[in-house]
């Protein structure tokens, strides 16, 4: 087999061995003791030429259904947007994925300053002064906010609302065991956050409370009224999870006082991608700018006086705090970043309203059409592009019969919430025709009978 | 376009312009302002860009030429293993059965996701010699603290909650001691001895029936190999802590030795560094963690099992330590390696180490001339210089890094591992071939002559970059972290 990656001959090989002053390579690994040694070959798949192995990996893909096959119907944190072809052709340019983290800002102005402009992009749609250059998604980037609030407080106990993102909650209640941190959840009532179950719970012992907007089921919990429960603890901070595509049409958090806003912006120039790579972002205060996890691009001079970029306040990270550092997070999602600032770019200023419209509407057209074929819709309060139905017999048989007629369905949220058994939680985004509305609508309406 | 200022996305915007063209409203107008109280409705809109995509493409390209990656030139930092990037993996990431596949949607429906998952687990297990593979860690550092947690919760499964200490060598990754903290463990450092190893008389003094775990890299962070590995475990489990080992430098022993063969009992990998997932300009990454037969039942849900020919997310793990991410890790990142491998192969894989082994020891040799070389045995697959000859001539290691810059190279890691004075830290990797190898010792050299004769010029370093050295110290004091009007 010929490997294309190695550029090693067998002439260069016989030199550089003369030049170490041995005969041949086994004495550089003569150091590892034959006791650990590996005898024989690793039992591996035989290695396939470039031609082979792409036509292996396109069947194995192709036994995937896919979302441009499907019309899909299915969100719960991850969704089917348009993404502009600019989007890849910007993250293709290898001067960008071929490169390591920015430690030198001499040659590395172009990905500091992408981060540099990622970072206002999100303090923008958030409303919030500072934001970081990126977190490995939306539930970790609230895990790393909950641990935060329970560091800058001294307290160890925070309150996390049940119509926050269950995978979210759960990654949440992992990393708050490692710091001993309490999480009490706070229950629903009409699909919205209980607030005088809220309001019983808040108290001075109370680090953080997380609320999501718009929630898990779509519905846009009021943060003014949060708000105001929280003020009343001085020292208790307010965390947001937020879709950021709401955002366009939403009052962002930072009007409500929010001291923390995280989500993630695989609405804007990711793709599904089976659930990652996507890329969470990190808002807050100025008050709590030395203590963001993960890396911040900075703006400054050089020498000359010329404007430039560099990594800051890098001594709240790992490389230089180790066991003192605010997190422990090194890799982000850099280039992912960089897709939503392209993606976010290209929508511009008075498009982001637009889109989100676009969703509402639609997300409307299907609910009002669902209700007129007999289905069940429950919840009645404000929503954005996600709705929950309740469904004559089980979610997992509906979606069978669904996708049978070439539609993925929505989310079964008898999985996480016991009370809606046979419920779904079904999104509707901007590039959902009406004809594939109006076929759902049917198809969904006769299986439900 | 060279030293000035180069204008941000936002200066570029001019009311009315839009790249983004969304389909018509096809479906009835609702009254959106009627529903929300006027409160919670934005009124003004987000200072994003208004731009035409034209625009958009010249302000993104202008960008990447003032970058520099893999396919620039040659990249030897320390430690982060910056070897090619196939570009069959980019592909085949964006073939629609991968790129546009739902993590909710019924795994019948992507068996073949599910299968490439499976496989990758499956050869990660062989390659690392562990009992077990979760894809699920989203990098590194997060794969550390995912296999602490687990540590934490096996301890703890034994009535053990007396275990708060972990030790980590003191030429460890900044992220070893921080991942730690944040499983809930005190850091203890152990030292390493004149040989550039762990010391194992201290390693002694420090392990106790407080241990949870030691954190070790072998090759450590200098390059070498910890001969002394099964003594080591031995001291570690004879006191009942675990042994975890640091993936970063895999690329220097694959097919040669295996971590499960050395007595670790959980592993991170990074498959953005030794399996050739891009680095993205700092992510996304990978970082599966491999665990033994005793530390299994603790593995992050789900975990991914194939049953009679299907395969299948295991959730009911009552031992698990829960979930660390949403849905199952980075799959784009983790479908690059799994091509890689597929692509190398047993063979290949052994090829790599050798070859990225016989790089860095042949650059070594011929740097140890006119630098200084504190450990002078044969290294893995990378070493590390200390530039306290020429700092004793009044140039620093960073002006060195610098004074690289200008001959089109990125410099190496420097000032770390953290007990190296004035550290270099070189790792050509094996995707590199002679001739650059060279051309890059050639700079070494030069710069070494230039530290005697002209040190100016390294101090001033660089001369020949689009901007100069920057002034970090007001960056940070003043910080300035978004754009404004």
């Amino acid at each position: 087999m010929e490997f294309r990656y190695l550029p090693m001959t067998e002439n260069d090989k016989q030199e550089m061995l003369q030049t170490i002053g041995i005969k041949s390579t086994d004495e550089l690994f003569a150091d590892i003791p034959n006791s650990v040694r590996f005898q024989g070959e690793l039992h591996l798949k035989k290695p396939v030429s470039e031609y082979e192995l792409k036509k292996e990996l396109t069947q194995m893909a192709n036994k995937n259904a896919n979302l441009s096959e499907y019309s899909s119907f299915l969100g719960a944190g991850v969704y089917d947007h348009f993404i502009p072809s600019v989007v890849d052709h910007v993250i293709s340019r290898s001067e960008f994925y071929t490169a390591y983290t920015p430690y030198q800002p001499e040659i590395s102005q172009g990905e500091l300053q992408a981060i540099f402009e990622f970072q206002t992009m999100i303090s923008e749609l958030t409303g919030m002064p500072v934001a970081n250059s990126s977190m490995y998604d939306g539930g970790t980037s609230l895990a790393e906010a909950v641990n935060l609030s329970a560091a800058q407080t001294k307290r160890k106990k925070v309150l996390v609302s049940q119509a926050v993102h269950p995978e979210s909650r759960a990654v949440i209640e992992t990393y708050a065991r490692g710091q001993n941190v309490e999480i009490v959840e706070i229950g629903l009532k009409d699909g919205l956050t209980d607030l005088n179950q809220l309001e019983q719970e808040l108290d001075e012992t109370i680090a953080g409370v997380v609320i999501q907007y718009p929630n898990f089921f779509g519905q846009i919990e009021p943060l003014q009224k949060v708000e105001e429960l929280i003020k009343q603890q001085k020292k208790t901070m307010f965390i947001v999870s937020s879709n950021p595509l709401a955002l366009g049409y939403l009052t962002p958090p930072g009007e409500f006082g929010a001291d923390i806003v995280v989500g993630d912006t695989q609405v804007f120039g990711i793709p599904a991608q089976f659930g990652g790579p996507h890329c969470g972002y990190f808002a807050t205060t100025e008050k709590l700018m030395r203590k963001v996890p993960g890396r911040l691009v900075g703006q400054t001079k050089d020498e000359e006086g010329v404007r430039g970029f560099v990594l800051t306040l890098q001594a709240r990270e790992q490389h230089i705090r180790r066991d003192k550092a605010t997190s422990n997070i090194c890799s982000n999602q850099a280039l992912n970043a960089l897709a939503s600032s392209v993606a976010m770019s290209s929508i511009g200023k008075h498009g982001l309203k637009k889109m989100a419209t676009v969703n509402m509407h639609k997300a409307r057209y299907t609910k009002a059409s669902l209700k007129e074929a007999n289905v069940e819709v429950i919840f009645e309060s404000p929503f954005f592009n996600e709705f929950v139905v309740k469904l004559s017999d089980s979610v997992t048989k509906v979606n069978e019969k669904l996708f049978e007629k070439g539609i993925i369905g929505g989310y079964d949220l008898g999985r996480d919430y016991p009370e809606f058994e046979g419920h779904m939680l079904i999104a509707v985004t901007e590039i959902r025709t009406k004809e594939e509305i109006d076929s759902f609508v049917k198809e969904l309406g006769d299986i439900n009978g | 376009m060279a030293n000035q200022d180069f204008p941000l996305i936002f200066e570029r915007s001019k009311e009315g312009r839009t790249s983004y063209s969304l389909p018509d409203l096809d479906v009835t107008e609702f009254n959106l302002e009627s529903e929300l109280e006027e409160v919670y409705i934005r009124k003004a809109p987000p200072e994003l860009p208004e731009v035409s995509e034209l625009d958009i493409m010249r302000h993104y390209t202008g960008l990447s030429n003032r970058n520099y990656g893999v396919d620039t030139g040659f990249y030897p930092l320390g430690s982060c293993t910056m070897k090619y990037n196939p570009k069959i993996n980019e592909d085949v990431a964006r073939l629609e059965g991968f790129s546009n596949i739902h993590p909710l949607q019924d795994p019948k429906t992507v068996q073949g996701a599910m299968e490439m998952l499976y496989d990758l687990q499956t050869s990660l297990k062989e390659i690392t010699g562990m009992y077990e593979v979760s894809l699920q860690s989203a990098a590194g550092a997060q794969g550390e603290w995912t296999a602490l947690m687990m540590i934490r919760a096996f301890h703890e499964a034994n009535g053990d909650y007396h275990r708060t200490k972990v030790i980590v060598p003191d030429s460890a990754h900044g992220t070893n001691p921080a991942s730690a903290a944040v499983a809930g463990f005190d850091a203890v450092t152990v030292k390493t001895n004149e040989k550039g190893l762990v010391d194992i008389d201290d390693l002694k003094s420090v392990v106790g029936n407080d241990t949870a775990a030691l954190m070790l890299t072998n090759p450590n962070t200098l390059g070498l190999f910890e001969t002394e590995i099964l003594e080591m475990a031995e001291i570690v489990h004879g006191v009942g802590g675990k042994l975890y080992y640091d993936g970063a430098n895999l690329n220097a022993i694959m097919g040669y030795t295996r971590p499960g063969d050395m007595g670790f009992d959980a592993v991170h990998l990074n498959l953005h560094k030794t399996f050739t997932g891009p680095h993205g300009g700092g992510g996304p990454g990978s970082g599966p963690v491999g665990v033994s037969k005793e530390l299994e039942p603790f593995l992050p849900k789900p975990v991914i099992t194939k049953i009679d020919n299907e395969f299948i997310f295991e959730y009911d793990r009552p031992q698990s330590i829960g979930r660390i991410k949403p849905y199952y890790g980075n799959f784009g990142i983790n479908l690059r390696a799994y091509t890689y491998i597929r692509t190398m192969g047993a063979e290949g894989l052994k090829k790599v180490s050798e070859y990225a082994v016989l790089n860095a020891n042949y650059m070594m040799r011929k740097l140890e001339k006119e630098y200084e070389l504190p450990y002078t045995q044969h290294c893995k697959h990378e070493f590390v210089l200390s530039g306290s000859r020429q700092k004793k001539l009044g140039v620093r290691t960073l002006d060195i890094a610098k004074r690289l810059l200008d001959f089109e190279y990125h410099p190496p890691t420097i000032y770390f591992p953290l007990n190296v004075e004035e550290g270099l830290m070189v790792e050509p990797t094996e995707t590199e071939s002679k001739e650059t190898l060279d051309g890059f010792i050639d700079a070494m050299l030069t710069i070494a002559e230039e530290v005697k004769e002209n040190p100016e010029i390294v101090q001033e370093a660089p001369h020949n970059t689009i901007v100069k050295r920057m002034d970090e110290t007001t960056a940070a004091r003043k910080p300035i972290l978004r754009y404004n009007k």
